[in-house]
């Protein structure tokens, strides 16, 4: 049980909003935690060498924050039944002040029969959206 | 590029990954988790879960370990240094609690050419020691083509 009633929820409705700051300690304690050591992820000159405009965020810490918006939503990592992502834009991580990434969600589809609704994520970093088609599939 | 013919290609299930406590906590802090049925077992098992519940994208983890066999086939044809990751799904089952001893097996699903450039589909099935599903993650890479 959670602390949700599904008859409750309605379509459109905004269930969380935060700003998360990634900075490059962000960036390499995701690097260990995951084991992607791209240097991409943690070297200027590496990331310039191959045509970026610096360090980016890796894409996978991106699609795993912004879903921390409806964890704290619904409660329970384990009731994310489905959650998938496009990667639309890479965020730029500055060695000083980072990158804020706004993650809006909202209900976008209610399955009474199968108790479980679709949220829909927005991230936007630097007001680029950087994840496109976010969306997670939540037991309640 | 990317060898088309790989479509459809499965490779070797994946030793064993035992998944422990701390790498889910290691994880958790990563992406900025505060969830306590991430981060506290008595928690974890209060909301009815034997240990502590993994974040929804930890499955990243094990489908890793398959990824590292295609990238080093020959046959395959894939320039890691050029690869983009364009999408990501996980399909739980269940979800990844610590104790969990998974395998992963990789099949290329799809192989795309678009212009200069390459999608390359990969969907992983991650099981657990008793053979039962856990979860399916799906994967595409560009591979961009050169200049």
């Amino acid at each position: 049980m959670t602390h949700i009633n599904i008859a409750s929820l309605e379509v459109g409705q905004e269930v969380g909003n935060v700003e998360i700051l990634l900075t490059r300690d962000s960036l390499v304690r995701y690097a260990g935690a995951s084991g992607d050591f791209n240097p991409i992820h943690y070297r200027d000159d590496f990331a310039k060498s191959v045509g970026l405009d610096g360090v980016l965020a890796h894409g996978m810490l991106t699609m795993g924050a912004a879903v921390q918006v409806v964890v704290d939503w619904i409660g329970d990592p384990g009731r994310i039944i489905d959650y998938g992502v496009r990667f639309t834009k890479p965020v730029f991580v500055d060695a000083n002040d980072g990158a804020v990434l706004k993650v809006t969600a909202k209900v976008a589809e209610i399955d009474l029969e199968n108790s479980t609704v679709r949220i829909d994520i927005a991230a936007v970093a630097a007001d680029l959206a950087v994840l496109g088609k976010a969306q997670a599939r939540v037991r309640i | 590029m990317v060898n088309a013919s790989v479509e459809g290609k499965t490779y070797a299930e994946t030793d064993p990954y035992l998944v422990g406590r701390e790498k889910i906590r290691e994880f958790a802090h990563a992406v900025k988790s505060t969830s306590p049925i991430n981060l506290d077992v008595l928690a974890a098992q209060a909301a009815g879960y034997l240990d502590l519940v993994a974040p929804p994208t930890f499955a990243v983890v094990i489908q890793e370990r398959s990824l590292t066999s295609v990238l080093a086939d020959k046959e395959a044809d894939i320039d890691f240094s050029r690869v983009v990751h364009g999408d990501q799904r996980f399909i739980h089952t269940r979800p990844i609690v610590a104790g969990d001893e998974l395998t992963s097996q990789l099949t290329v699903a799809s192989v795309k050419s678009l212009g200069a450039h390459a999608m390359v589909t990969f969907e992983t099935k991650i099981h657990d020691a008793d053979k039962q599903l856990v979860c399916t993650a799906i994967s595409t890479l560009v591979v961009r083509g050169a200049e």
